[in-house]
């Protein structure tokens, strides 16, 4: 039984294959392949982006192959030969595993955005209504209060909600050591760490914990996917900037996707599911799933950012999570050892 | 599917082995060829790729990876919680199997089918239904999540049918005029059981043991949503396994995955000593 079913399939495949190649041929050469390969969330604007570049002379008639999941399963995939010629992660580290591995130009962020392509903050998402009144990051500390946040350790997209927890600290004029303190009782009430911002959603959802640390375009995704969940932007907040870049390898039509991406047509798209702008002068009238859909993207006090508060993740990947004495990580040991 | 492959591959080499000491027929010669081969390009290669990136952190990287305090507790959590979850599948594996063959009761063919639902069920689904089921918004009102009941919980469910699946058809061979016999010559229930069924199944058992186990020390997927993955408490070997990998640090992933290889070999090969000592006795 099993062969001849194979058989069928690689005749199938091939004929497929046939067709394909003479579908291609009969167009031209215009039938010109761009591979997206990218962290799971911004699949869907993407694909909205990617319409839209269609309708213009430079995207006209291109096809994608895509490909998404996990930023650093995905970032350590193309070092491991999975075909890309732009990439779209979650955090900066996985692009410079990928210059670092050759395959994307050591000046890939000095474009007008510095490399970045979508950004979003850091968010507080509650249920529905906020019955616990949280309103701030000392809130999280009260008596009882239970936060889910995705694991820093397993998920690099996490290491932005510790980075906040740490930075609203140094801004509000706290030392170092204070910082520590507070990062310390804040995962004292942590009481589940999923792999992943996904993970961490689905177990929110679930029941578990009465706060989510959690990105606000995750947070108007699962709004606008009709899930129960509020969210409240704390007066301090992480600026989270996921990097995009083209491959040095790459077919020259990635350098004019990348364009489009970063344009205001582009970055409305964005804009639309959950991103805040890259790029000013981007119009958006409605967000369906923001906390105010007329006015999605309220400007924030204190906005902190890797760049002028963290120095570079090189920098902070070595002092908070990776190193051998990493800040972050140690404490989240500590905290497991103290329950 | 994998049990009773593995099932049938066990007797027939060890039977076959003692008849050609010497020399292979060359039908043989190309099956045992094909198996190699095989075996060695899904199994060996990976494993020997595994233990070349353990080596690349030297002697000092893998002491350094499995002794970190965070990753032994989590070692520890996995061995003791695959070996509970393994003593339990064996009572209720062996339990369950009986009463598939020897009794006859409405929805036993439903019953039949749902038994593999573990198998075919995509782990993180499974951990999805456990968490809606035993989560805190949960219909039964048990809130196992975020503890270590969850990881039992999780693991249990995913090991449930290999005992069943490996005991089952040794249980239908069976020939019951030898109970018969036994009973006619005034054994009790419970000494038929032991004396002649047990005897009988023991391998079979020890085989869905060792499946079970195993599978128990390298599940993540039904885990991750359930455990809350929370160090020195919750947290499984796999889970420290994709730490390591996300910070880029491959050989430490290695290095408790090679432990984790070599203690699932040391039980494995326990439970096949009991086993035959089982035999041996009975």
């Amino acid at each position: 039984m099993e062969i001849p079913v194979r058989r069928m399939r690689g005749l199938v495949a091939a004929a497929l294959l046939v067709a394909a190649a003479c579908g291609s041929g009969a167009s031209g050469d215009e039938g010109r392949t761009l591979n997206i390969v990218g962290f799971a969330v911004p699949e869907a604007a993407n694909r909205a982006i990617a319409e839209e570049w269609a309708k213009t002379p430079e995207g006209e008639g291109v096809r994608f192959e895509t490909s998404y999941g996990a930023s650093g399963d995905q970032s350590r995939a193309v070092v491991n030969g999975l075909e890309a010629d732009y990439v779209h992660f979650s955090v900066t580290s996985d692009v410079l595993r990928l210059v670092d591995a050759g395959l994307v130009a050591e000046d890939w962020d000095d474009g007008p955005t510095k490399g970045v392509v979508s950004s979003s903050i850091v968010v507080f998402a509650v249920r529905p209504g906020n019955p616990e009144g949280i309103e701030d990051w000392d809130d999280l500390l009260r008596p009882g209060i239970e936060i889910v946040t995705p694991n820093p350790a397993s998920s690099g997209a996490a290491r932005w909600n510790a980075l906040a927890a740490w930075g609203q600290v140094i801004a509000s004029g706290g030392t170092e050591a204070e910082a520590e303190e507070y990062v310390r009782a804040l995962f004292d009430h942590v009481v589940s760490l999923p792999g992943s911002g996904r993970d961490a959603t689905t177990a929110f959802l679930n029941g578990t914990g009465d706060v989510l640390l959690a990105y606000e375009n995750e947070a108007i995704l699962a709004r606008q996917n009709g899930e129960e969940l509020d969210y409240v932007i704390p007066d301090t907040t992480m600026l989270i900037e996921n990097p995009g870049a083209v491959l040095i390898d790459a077919d020259p039509i990635a350098e004019d996707w990348l364009e489009f991406v970063l344009s205001e047509e582009g970055q409305r798209q964005f804009a639309l599911h959950g991103f805040r702008p890259v790029v000013d002068g981007v119009e958006v009238e409605r967000v369906e799933g923001a906390a105010d859909p007329t006015d999605p993207y309220p400007e924030v006090e204190r906005l902190l950012t890797v760049e002028d508060d963290f120095g570079s993740w090189e920098e902070l990947s070595e002092k908070f999570f990776d190193g051998e004495d990493a800040v972050i990580a140690r404490i989240i040991a500590e905290s497991g050892k103290a329950g | 599917m994998t049990a009773a492959a593995l099932d049938g591959a066990g007797p027939a080499t060890s039977a076959r082995r003692p008849r050609h000491p010497g020399g292979l027929t060359p039908a043989s010669g190309l099956g045992l060829g094909v198996a190699l081969v095989w075996f060695s390009l899904l199994v060996l290669l990976p494993l020997a790729a595994v233990a070349a990136t353990t080596a690349e952190g030297g002697w000092g990287g893998f002491w350094r990876a499995v002794t970190n305090e965070q990753t032994a507790a989590a070692i520890r959590l996995t061995v003791t919680q695959a070996l509970l979850v393994t003593a339990v599948d064996v009572v209720m594996g062996t339990l369950v199997a009986w009463v598939l063959v020897r009794d006859s009761f409405p929805g036993k063919r439903l019953l039949e089918l749902l038994i593999d639902i573990p198998f075919a069920l995509p782990t993180i689904v499974a951990g999805l239904v456990l968490l809606s089921l035993y989560g805190p918004d949960g219909p039964l009102g048990v809130d196992v999540t975020n503890r270590r009941p969850a990881v039992f919980l999780a693991l249990l469910f995913v090991t449930t049918p290999f005992v069943v699946r490996t005991v089952q058809p040794v249980l239908a061979e069976l020939d019951p005029e030898a109970e018969e016999a036994a009973a006619s010559l005034g054994a009790g229930r419970l000494t038929i059981f032991r004396r002649i069924v047990l005897p009988a199944i023991t391998p079979a058992i020890a085989a869905g043991a060792a499946l079970a186990f195993a599978r128990g020390m390298g599940e993540y997927g039904s885990l991750v949503l359930l455990s809350g993955n929370l160090p020195f408490r919750t947290e499984v070997a796999s889970v420290r396994i994709l730490a390591s990998i996300e910070s880029d640090d491959l050989p430490a992933a290695a290095s408790v995955a090679t432990v984790l290889l070599v203690v699932s070999l040391a039980v494995i090969a326990a439970i096949d000593l009991l086993q035959r000592r089982m035999v041996r006795r009975g």
